[in-house]
C-alpha cells in the first residue's frame, strides 16, 4: 500500500505502446497544421507571400496576420503574469524573436503541410536585435512584482555592510548559466476539435484546467464549452505548464475550417516557442568568521526575459532560508533580450540559485580550511531565518551525515589534485539542496462501481511522475483493498478540478484530495454496514443500494498550518568526478542524493524521480547550452544532436537515500512533494568536485573542457 | 575568414547531393532556401503524386496509398494508427522511433515507408505474445525503466535488438549500446538494470 515499492500501474500500457499521448488520438477527418516561423528576431512583417503555399497540393488553408481569424482583445485576453503567455497568435505583424510563429499552414497530410510551410515567404523591416546576455547586462533593471505572486523580489535583514566588515574571510564571485531548454521527449502537441460551439482539446499539458480557462478567455467563450483531455504527457519539466501559441493556433484553425486540426511542434520549434530556463548572472558575497559562522550574505541575480514579457527566475529564494545568517540582502533584476519568453524549468530558481550559493560556500570552506559539511553545519538553520517560523520538518542534518557516511566523504582529500587514477584527477564535492513543500486546493471523487471496482477521479496529470500509481496506492490504502481493485482516472476537465502538476504540488495536493475522498467513501460504506474487501461483497453492496455507484467527493484545501510553519524539502548531494589530466574532460563517476522530502508514497517510483532529477541536473552542469547567434537571434543548436542532453553513457551509478520523515504539518499523508528537488544541488556538487579534482573553479555553466584546460591551475 | 571559393564549392556539392537524392521532379529544389534573403521567391517544386505502398508490420500486410515522402514512422503513426513508435525529433537523433526492420533496429523517422516494403517490420505493438509480455517489457516494468513512457517503446526495441548484437557484457557496454535512445526523464540506470536482467536470464536460460 502506501510506502510499498509497487511497480507502475500504467507500466503495461507504456511498455506495449498502448498509452495514448495527446497527438495519438484517432480522429476522423483530421487536418495537419504546421507552424511557419519568422527568420528575423526583431521588426515588422511588411508583406507575406503565401501564393505558392496556397496552391501547393493538399493545402487547406494558410493563416498569417493577413487573414487569421480575429481574436478578442487581439489575443491578449488571457495574458496574466507570471509566465504570462503573451502568445504569437497572428493578430499583428510584429516580430519579437527569431523563430516566432508567423503563420500556420493546414493541409490534408503532414507531409503536404510541412512542405507548404516551407513555401511561405515574409518580408521584414528588421532591426538589430539584442541577443547576447553579457552585452545586455548594463540594461538590467530591478524586478518589482512579487515573485510567483507571493515572495518579495528583494529582501533585507540585518546589516549587510556591518556583517561584511566583521568577517574574517570573504567571498565575492559571479556565477553564470546559459539558457537551458527543457526538451521533453514528447514534443508539444494539440489536437483541436469543435463540435458546434464546444471545443475539445487533446493537449500535452501539465494543467488541463489551466488550458481550459486560458483558451476560453482567449476565444471569449464560456469555460463550460471547453474540454481538455491529457491522459499521458511525454515529459514536461515546466514547459507544458501553460498553453503556448500552438494550442490556440490549432483551435483557431479548427474553428475556421470546421474540422479537427492537429499541430505537433518539431524539435526545432521547441527552442524559443515554449519557454526555457533563462540566462542567469549571479553575484554572491559571503562573509564569515574564522570558525565558519556566516556574518553576511548577499545574493543578486540578473536573469534574462523576453522583450515582451517579464518572467523572473526566482533565483535567490533558497538563499533566504538556507543558513542562519542575520545579515542578508537578496535581489532580482531582469534584462530584456529579443528571445522567446522563459518559463519554469525543473527546480526553477533553486537549481540555478543553489549552484551559486553552494559553490560559494565551497569556496568559503577552502578559504577557511574547513570541511565543507562542517561549514554548513556551523550555519545550520534551526528555524526559517527569513520568516522566523519553525520548520514543519527538516532532516538535513541526517542527510549530511548519513549521505557522507554512505558516500565515503571521510576519504576525501581537501587538497585539490591530490588524487590521481591513471589519466584522471579524481575529486569529490557536495552541495545542499532545498525546495519548497507547497500545496494547493484539489478535489477528488471516489466511486464504488457496480462491477465492484473503485474508480477514483481527479483532473491531475501523468508526466512520468507516477501519478497513476501513487494515487491508486493512496486510495487503496484508505479503503483497505488491493490496488488491483482501484482504477485512477486523470487528465480530463470533466473530472474534479486539480492544480497544475508542477512545483512538486501533486502528491501533496491531489494526494490529499484522493486520500480524503477514499476515506469518505470508506466511511460511507461503513455506515451502510457494507464490506468492499472482496469484489463479490462490493458488487452486492452496490446492488443492495439500487445499482447506482456509491460515491464520495472531497475538496481539500491547505489551512492555517501553512502560515504557522515553514515547509521545505531538503537534501545533500555528493558527486565524484574524474577529470582527464590531458583533455580536461569531466566524467561523473558516482553520485548520491540523500533527501528529507517527507513521507515516501512509493520508494520505487520516488527513487526514479530523484535519479531523473539528478540526471537533469547533470545535463545543466556539464553539457546543456542553448546557443544563439548574437547577430540574428537564430537558435544555433536547436536539435538533439547539438543540444546535448545526457545520454545513457553519461550516467554512472546513482544512489538515493530517503530520510525517515513524515511531515506532521504539510497534509494528512505527511508528504512534501519530490518532483523538483532532485535537480537541485547537482550542479554545485559537481562543480565542487571538479575543483577538488583539479583546483579549477568553474563558475560558468556548463563545465566544458575549455574552461578547465584553459585555466592556469590546470597546467600539468 | 572563409575562402569564398571553398564556400562555393561546398555549396555546389550540397546542392548536387540534394538534387540527386530527391525524387524526379524535385531537381529545381533550392538547397539554400531556408537562408534565402527575405522576400526571395520560394523554390518551385512539384510534389510527386501518391503511390501505393505495402507494409508488413507485426506479421500483417497492409496496403496504403502514401505521399512518397512519408516516413515509416509517420506511416505507422498517422496511417496505421500504430502510435507505439514515438516521434521525438524526426531527425534520427533521439531513438524514440526505433523499430525492427528484418530483426535489426532502425530509426523509423529516417526510413521512408517505401524503403520498408518487402521487409518485416516489428513495432512495440508486436513484441508481446498475446497477454504475455516480452521479457524485456516485463523487465522495464520490474526495474522501473520508464517514467513518462515516451521514450520507452524505442528503448525497448533497441534493448531487444541489442540481445542479438555484439554488445559487451559490462554495464558500461550496455550504456554505450543504448546511448542512441535519449530519455529526458532520466530512467537510464533502471534501463541498464532491465537490459542486464534479461541478458543474464537469457544466458542462463
Ligand atoms: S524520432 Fe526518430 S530518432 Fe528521434
Ligand atoms: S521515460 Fe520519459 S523520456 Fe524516457
Amino acid at each position: 500500500m502506501i510506502g510499498d515499492p509497487v511497480s507502475r500501474v500504467d507500466g503495461r500500457l507504456k511498455v506495449t505502446g498502448a498509452a495514448r499521448y495527446s497527438a495519438e488520438w484517432p480522429i476522423d477527418n483530421l487536418a495537419y497544421g504546421v507552424i511557419v516561423q519568422s527568420t528575423v528576431a526583431k521588426g515588422m512583417i511588411t508583406a507575406f507571400d503565401t501564393e505558392h503555399a496556397r496552391s501547393s497540393p493538399g493545402v487547406v488553408a494558410v493563416y498569417t496576420a493577413d487573414n487569421a481569424p480575429a481574436l478578442p482583445d487581439k489575443g491578449r485576453a488571457a495574458m496574466k503574469p507570471p509566465a504570462g503567455r503573451e502568445l504569437s497568435l497572428l493578430q499583428d505583424r510584429a516580430v519579437r524573436y527569431n523563430g516566432e510563429p508567423i503563420g500556420l499552414v493546414v493541409a490534408e497530410k503532414f507531409e503536404q503541410a510541412t512542405h507548404a510551410a516551407s513555401l511561405v515567404r515574409a518580408q521584414y523591416e528588421s532591426h538589430t536585435p539584442l541577443i547576447d546576455m553579457q552585452s545586455a547586462l548594463p540594461s538590467a533593471y530591478p524586478y518589482k512584482p512579487n515573485i510567483n505572486g507571493s515572495f518579495p523580489p528583494a529582501t533585507q535583514r540585518g546589516d549587510l555592510a556591518a556583517g561584511l566588515a566583521a568577517a574574517d574571510a570573504r567571498i565575492d564571485a559571479t556565477f553564470t548559466a546559459p539558457i537551458e531548454t527543457h526538451n521533453s521527449m514528447e514534443p508539444h502537441n494539440t489536437i483541436a476539435q469543435w463540435d458546434g460551439d464546444q471545443l475539445t482539446l487533446y493537449d500535452s499539458t501539465q494543467f488541463v484546467y489551466g488550458v481550459k480557462r486560458f483558451i476560453a478567455k482567449i476565444f471569449g467563450i464560456p469555460e463550460a464549452n471547453v474540454r481538455v483531455i491529457s491522459h499521458f504527457t511525454g515529459g514536461a519539466f515546466g514547459s507544458k505548464g501553460a498553453p503556448w501559441s500552438h494550442v490556440v493556433l490549432a483551435a483557431m484553425a479548427a474553428r475556421a475550417l470546421n474540422r479537427p486540426v492537429k499541430v505537433v511542434l518539431t524539435r526545432k520549434q521547441m527552442f524559443g516557442l515554449v519557454g526555457a530556463r533563462p540566462h542567469t548572472v549571479q553575484h554572491l558575497k559571503l562573509g564569515a568568521r574564522k570558525d565558519g559562522t556566516l556574518t553576511a550574505m548577499e545574493h543578486r541575480s540578473i536573469s534574462s526575459t523576453s522583450s515582451f514579457e517579464e518572467w523572473v527566475e526566482p533565483v535567490t529564494l533558497a538563499t533566504r532560508l538556507m543558513y542562519a545568517c542575520s545579515n542578508q540582502q537578496t535581489a532580482h533584476e531582469l534584462v530584456r533580450l529579443d528571445v522567446g519568453t522563459p518559463t519554469f524549468n525543473r527546480g526553477p530558481g533553486e537549481s540555478s540559485g543553489i549552484f551559486a550559493l553552494e559553490s560559494a560556500m565551497d569556496e568559503l570552506a577552502v578559504k577557511l580550511a574547513m570541511d565543507p559539511i562542517e561549514l554548513r553545519l556551523r550555519n545550520y538553520a534551526e528555524r526559517d531565518p527569513e520568516s522566523g517560523l519553525e520548520w514543519s520538518s527538516k532532516s538535513l542534518r541526517q542527510c549530511y551525515s548519513l549521505g557522507a557516511e554512505r558516500f565515503g566523504w571521510s576519504r576525501r582529500r581537501a587538497e585539490p589534485r591530490s588524487v590521481r587514477d591513471g589519466d584522471a584527477f579524481v575529486g569529490i564535492g557536495m552541495s545542499s539542496a532545498t525546495y519548497p513543500a507547497r500545496r494547493a486546493p484539489a478535489s477528488a471523487l471516489a466511486r464504488l462501481m457496480p462491477d465492484g471496482m473503485i474508480v477514483v477521479q481527479a483532473a491531475t496529470h501523468e508526466l512520468g511522475t507516477g501519478t497513476y500509481t501513487i494515487m491508486t496506492q493512496i486510495a487503496a490504502d484508505a479503503l483497505g483493498v488491493p490496488i488491483e481493485r482501484v482504477r485512477f482516472e486523470l487528465g480530463d476537465t470533466r473530472l474534479p478540478e486539480n492544480p497544475i502538476s508542477a512545483g512538486s504540488l501533486t502528491a501533496q495536493s491531489t494526494g490529499t484530495a484522493v486520500h480524503l475522498a477514499a476515506v469518505a467513501l470508506h466511511d460511507k460504506i461503513a455506515a451502510m454496514r457494507g464490506d468492499v474487501t472482496t469484489i463479490v461483497s462490493a458488487r452486492d453492496l452496490v446492488t443492495r443500494g439500487g445499482g447506482q455507484p456509491i460515491e464520495a467527493r472531497a475538496d481539500a484545501k491547505p489551512g492555517d498550518e501553512q502560515k504557522a510553519f515553514s515547509m521545505h524539502s531538503f537534501g545533500a548531494i555528493f558527486a565524484e568526478v574524474r577529470v582527464d589530466a590531458s583533455l580536461g574532460t569531466v566524467k561523473l563517476s558516482r553520485m548520491l542524493g540523500a533527501y528529507g522530502v517527507g513521507r515516501i508514497l512509493n520508494p520505487k517510483t520516488a527513487r526514479s524521480q530523484m535519479i531523473g532529477g539528478m540526471i537533469y541536473g547533470l545535463g545543466m552542469t556539464l553539457t546543456e547550452d542553448t546557443l544563439l547567434d548574437a547577430r540574428t537571434g537564430r537558435y544555433l543548436n536547436a536539435d538533439l544532436a547539438e543540444y546535448l542532453v545526457p545520454v545513457n553513457a553519461d550516467i554512472p551509478e546513482i544512489d538515493v537515500m530517503f530520510m525517515d520523515e513524515r511531515d506532521p504539518q504539510t497534509n494528512p499523508l505527511g508528504t512534501k512533494g519530490i518532483g523538483e528537488i532532485g535537480c537541485v544541488g547537482v550542479t554545485a556538487a559537481i562543480a565542487n568536485a571538479v575543483y577538488n579534482a583539479t583546483g579549477v573553479r568553474v563558475r560558468d555553466l556548463p563545465i566544458t573542457l575549455d574552461k578547465i584546460l584553459g585555466h592556469t591551475s590546470f597546467a600539468d | 575568414m572563409d575562402d569564398p571559393n571553398r564556400r562555393e564549392f561546398i555549396g555546389t556539392v550540397v546542392t548536387t547531393a540534394l538534387a540527386s537524392v530527391l525524387a524526379p521532379g524535385t531537381a529545381r529544389a533550392d538547397a539554400a532556401s531556408p537562408h534565402s534573403p527575405p522576400g526571395a521567391p520560394p523554390p518551385t517544386l512539384t510534389p510527386p503524386p501518391d503511390i501505393p505502398v505495402a507494409l508488413t508490420v507485426n506479421g500483417t500486410t497492409v496496403r496504403l496509398t502514401l505521399d512518397p515522402r512519408t516516413t515509416l514512422l509517420d506511416a505507422l503513426r498517422e496511417s496505421m494508427h500504430l502510435t507505439g513508435s514515438k516521434k521525438g525529433c524526426d531527425h534520427g537523433q533521439c531513438g524514440a522511433c526505433t523499430v525492427h526492420l528484418n530483426g535489426r533496429r532502425v530509426l523509423a523517422c529516417l526510413t521512408l515507408a517505401v524503403m520498408a516494403q518487402d521487409q518485416p517490420v516489428t513495432t512495440i505493438e508486436g513484441l508481446a505474445r498475446g497477454d504475455t509480455l516480452h521479457p524485456m517489457q516485463q523487465a522495464f516494468i520490474d526495474r522501473d525503466g520508464l517514467q513518462c513512457g515516451y521514450c520507452t517503446p524505442g528503448q525497448i526495441m533497441s534493448a531487444v535488438a541489442l540481445l542479438n548484437e555484439p554488445c559487451g557484457p559490462a554495464d558500461d557496454d550496455v550504456r554505450e549500446c543504448m546511448s542512441g535512445n535519449i530519455c529526458r526523464c532520466g530512467a537510464y540506470p533502471n534501463i541498464v538494470a532491465a537490459v542486464q536482467d534479461v541478458r543474464t536470464a537469457t544466458a542462463r536460460g
